[in-house]
C-alpha cells in the first residue's frame, strides 16, 4: 500500500496498482501465489462508465470484487470520492458502491420475495420511515427498472433471466449508489434481453448519475455503454482508451486481436475482414511468463518482452498502452 | 463494429433461394402481447410447494395419520384405563394376586367374582404381566417413555449440530479445520462403550431423590441424552456444514455481503432458510434411530429404570415366557415397529418434498 498517494479529486472511484493474489497450495505445507490480479490502475469519473474487457479467467470479476472489497487485496489503493477504502471505511461506503451480478439465477435468494430482495439494503442501512414508506420505496425501484408492482410478492423462480437481472439491478439501486460494479451483468441474458437491459443501465445513469465498472467479455456491448475501455490480459492492464478511439486505433496486439474476433452482422464486411487468431493458450496464472504476459502469443515479440514488463504509457489523448513494440 | 439499430426496411433484399428467413414479414408485438407473455402461474412459496407435494404422498400421510392416532393413544390410554404402569391390579381395594400373566381381554377369579356381584372392571385390553399389572397401560407409558427419548435426543442432536455445523461453515478455514477434526475424533469413539461406562459412572456420582421426571427415567437414560449429546451430533454437524458451505457460494450471499449485512443477518436470513429443509429432514430421520438405540439399550438392561416401562424392556422382560406367553412380545415389538417405519417413511416423504436437490 502507497499511503503517500494522492487521489484526484475529480474522481469518484481511483484504483491504483491493485493486486490480488490467493494462495494455492501446491504442497503439504507449501503456497504459491495465483496471481489473478497484478498491479492495476484505473479511474473513473462520477456518472461516467469504464468498460472492463478481457478473455475468461483474466482477472476482471477479481478487479470488481477486490474493488468492492468482497476481497480484501494483496496490494494496492483503491479510493472512492477521495476516501481510502479500507476494512473501516467500507462500512460506511456499503451504501454508496453497489454490485450487479453475473448470474441472475444464484444471485436472488430462493426463499425470499422479491420484495425482500430489493428491500434488503434498505433495511441494513434503515432508510425508511415505516413500512409504507418501505414498500413505496420498492415499488418506485420496481418501476424504475420495468417490473410490474404486482410482481412485488412473488418469488425469484418464477421470473424469466432478464426480469431477475432486473430484480437484481433494483437492488442494487436502493440505497442509490453513485458508483456500481456491474459484473457480466448481462452475460447470461440473450441477446434481445440485453439490448433491453443495457439501455435500461443507460437509462438510469441519466436519470441518476451512476458511475459504472462495466465488466464484460463482449466488446460490442462494452463499446455500447463505455466511454472509456480497460483492456487486462493475465491480470494486468495492457490497454486503456476512450471507447471509440481504442475501436478505430486499438494499440496493443491483444486488443487488436480482440476486436477482430468481433462477430459482425454484415456477412459482405464479415468476409473482407481478416481475423488475427492468437496461437497456443493462456498462459497458467500460476506460472506466469517473465516480462509481458502477453509474449507467448504476440507475433511481435522480441528480447525486451520477455525480460521487462511495458508499463502503461501514454500514447496520446489518454490513450494508454503496455507494450514495448506498438 | 456496428452502434445503429437495424432497421428491417433498411436491410438488402433477401435473396430469394436463401432459405433465411425473411424479417419483413414479421411485425413487431404490441405492448399488450408483450404483456401477455409475461403472464405467470399462481405464486406459491417453497413451503406451500412442499406441503402440497407431502399431501400428495400417500406412504407420508399415512404415517402422519399412525403418528398421530399413536401420540393420541399415549396421552388418552393413562388417563381413561384406571390402572397404573407401576401397581398391582386391585379388585375392590384388594391386592388381586392371581391376575399375573394374562391373555387380552380375559378376567382374574377374583375379577369375575366382582363383576359376577355387580361390579365395574375395565378390561385388559392387553391382558396382563407376570408380576399383575395392566400390560396396556404399560405399553403405552413405554411408548411414551420411548417416543419422548427418540424427539429428545434428535432435539438434542439438531440444536447441537446446527451451531456446530453453521459456525465451522460459514467462517471456513482454520475454524473449519479445527473444529472438523475434532468432529473426526469424536466420530471415532465407540458410542455403546461411552454409554456402558458413562452409565457406569453416573450411577455413582447422580443420586435422584424424589419422584421427578429424572429420577423415575433413572440414570442410564441420563447418560443415553449425555452421550447423544457428546458423540450423536457429529453427523448433523457435517450435514450443517457442508449445506454451509455450498450456499456461502451463492451469489446472493456476496449480494448480501455488498449490502453491507452483518454476519448474523446473512446467516438468519440467507444461509438457515435455504438449508432448513434439510436440517429438519435429517432430525425426522434421527427420531427413529434414536428410538431404536433406546430400544436396544433397554433389551441389553441398560435402559430405564424399573418399574418405568420402556418399549425396549417391555421386548426384554416379555423374552423369557416367549413360548407361552407371545402376546407380551408382539405388542411392544407392534408398537417399536410402527414407530420407526412411520418415522423413517415420514422422514422419506419430508426429503421428497423439500429436498432443493430432488425438487423439478
Amino acid at each position: 500500500m502507497n499511503m503517500n498517494y494522492k487521489p484526484n479529486p475529480e474522481n469518484l472511484v481511483e484504483v491504483n496498482d491493485l493486486k490480488m493474489y490467493f494462495p494455492i497450495k501446491t504442497g503439504l505445507f507449501s503456497t504459491t501465489p495465483l496471481k489473478a490480479v497484478d498491479g492495476v490502475t484505473f479511474a473513473i469519473k462520477p456518472g461516467e462508465t469504464l468498460g472492463l474487457v478481457g478473455e475468461s479467467g483474466c482477472g476482471k470479476t477479481t478487479v470488481g470484487r477486490a474493488l468492492i472489497r468482497l476481497y480484501k487485496p494483496t496490494d494496492g489503493d483503491v479510493f472512492f470520492d477521495g476516501k481510502r477504502v479500507d476494512d473501516k471505511s467500507i462500512l460506511g461506503l456499503r451504501k454508496d458502491m453497489q454490485m450487479v451480478f453475473q448470474d441472475p439465477y444464484s444471485s436472488l435468494n430462493p426463499r425470499m420475495t422479491v420484495e425482500d430482495i430489493i428491500g434488503e439494503p434498505l433495511d441494513v442501512h434503515h432508510l425508511y420511515t415505516s413500512k409504507a414508506d418501505r414498500r413505496e420505496q420498492i415499488l418506485h425501484l420496481m418501476e424504475l427498472v420495468g417490473l410490474n408492482a404486482e410482481h412485488a410478492t412473488r418469488y425469484a423462480h418464477e421470473f424469466s433471466g432478464g426480469q431477475r437481472q432486473r430484480i437484481g439491478i433494483a437492488r442494487a439501486l436502493a440505497t442509490n449508489p453513485r458508483f456500481i460494479v456491474c459484473d457480466e451483468a448481462v452475460s447470461a441474458l440473450d441477446v434481445s434481453i440485453q439490448a433491453q437491459v443495457i439501455n435500461m443501465f443507460e437509462d438510469l445513469q441519466k436519470k441518476l448519475g451512476v458511475a459504472y465498472l462495466f465488466i464484460a467479455h463482449d466488446l460490442l456491448v462494452v463499446h455500447h455503454i463505455s466511454k472509456r475501455i480497460a483492456v487486462m490480459y493475465l491480470g494486468k492492464m495492457v490497454e486503456t482508451a476512450d471507447a471509440d478511439e481504442l475501436n478505430s486505433n486499438p494499440m496493443h496486439p491483444y486488443t487488436t486481436s480482440l476486436l477482430s474476433a468481433v462477430p459482425y452482422p454484415d456477412p459482405k464486411i464479415a468476409k473482407s475482414s481478416k481475423r488475427i487468431i492468437l496461437e497456443g493458450d493462456v498462459p497458467s496464472p500460476l506460472h506466469m511468463p517473465s516480462g509481458c504476459p502477453f509474449r507467448t502469443r504476440c507475433k511481435y515479440a522480441t528480447e525486451q518482452c520477455a525480460q521487462e514488463m511495458p508499463k502503461l504509457t501514454d500514447r496520446g489523448n489518454g490513450h494508454m498502452v503496455a507494450c514495448w513494440n506498438k | 463494429m456496428a452502434k445503429e439499430a437495424y432497421d428491417v426496411n433498411k436491410m438488402p433484399k433477401k435473396n430469394p433461394l436463401s432459405l433465411q428467413i425473411d424479417l419483413q414479414k414479421f411485425e413487431k408485438a404490441t405492448d399488450e402481447e408483450k404483456h401477455q407473455a409475461e403472464v405467470m402461474s399462481e405464486s406459491t412459496s417453497f413451503f406451500r410447494d412442499g406441503m402440497r407435494k407431502l399431501r400428495r404422498n400417500p406412504l407420508a400421510m399415512f404415517s402422519i395419520v399412525v403418528l398421530i392416532l399413536i401420540i393420541l393413544m399415549i396421552t388418552i390410554v393413562p388417563i381413561v384405563v384406571p390402572y397404573s404402569y407401576s401397581d398391582i391390579i386391585t379388585v375392590n381395594g384388594k391386592r388381586d394376586k392371581s391376575a399375573t400373566n394374562m391373555a387380552p381381554f380375559t378376567y382374574s377369579k377374583l375379577e369375575q367374582q366382582y363383576i359376577d356381584e355387580g361390579g365395574k372392571v375395565f378390561p385388559h385390553i392387553m391382558g396382563t404381566d407376570e408380576l399383575g399389572r395392566d400390560y396396556f397401560v404399560r405399553v403405552a407409558y413405554g411408548t411414551r417413555i420411548s417416543l419422548l427419548v427418540g424427539v429428545f435426543a434428535s432435539a438434542i442432536v439438531l440444536i447441537i449440530g446446527v451451531l456446530y455445523g453453521s459456525i465451522a461453515g460459514y467462517f471456513g478455514g482454520k475454524v473449519d479445520l479445527i473444529m472438523m477434526r475434532i468432529v473426526d475424533v469424536i466420530y471415532s469413539l465407540p458410542d455403546l462403550l461411552m454409554i456402558i461406562l458413562l452409565s457406569v459412572v453416573l450411577n455413582e456420582v447422580l443420586k435422584f431423590n424424589g419422584n421427578g421426571i429424572l429420577a423415575r427415567l433413572g440414570t442410564n437414560m441420563i447418560s443415553l441424552f449425555i452421550v447423544f449429546g457428546l458423540l450423536y451430533w457429529v453427523g448433523m454437524a457435517r450435514l450443517v456444514r457442508g449445506q454451509i458451505l455450498t450456499i456461502k457460494q451463492n451469489e446472493y450471499v456476496l449480494a448480501a455481503k455488498v449490502s453491507g449485512a452483518k454476519s448474523s443477518r446473512i446467516i438468519r436470513r440467507h444461509i438457515l432458510p435455504n438449508c432448513i429443509s434439510v436440517i429438519i429432514i435429517s432430525a425426522a430421520l434421527q427420531i427413529p434411530s434414536a428410538i431404536f438405540t433406546e430400544s436396544f439399550l433397554s433389551f441389553i438392561s441398560l435402559g430405564v429404570k424399573a418399574p418405568m416401562p420402556s418399549l425396549g424392556s417391555l421386548a426384554s422382560a416379555a423374552r423369557s415366557g416367549i413360548t407361552t406367553y407371545t402376546y407380551k412380545l408382539v405388542f411392544p415389538a407392534l408398537m417399536i415397529g410402527l414407530i420407526t417405519l412411520a418415522f423413517n417413511l415420514l422422514g422419506d416423504g419430508l426429503r421428497d418434498a423439500f429436498d432443493p436437490k430432488l425438487r423439478r
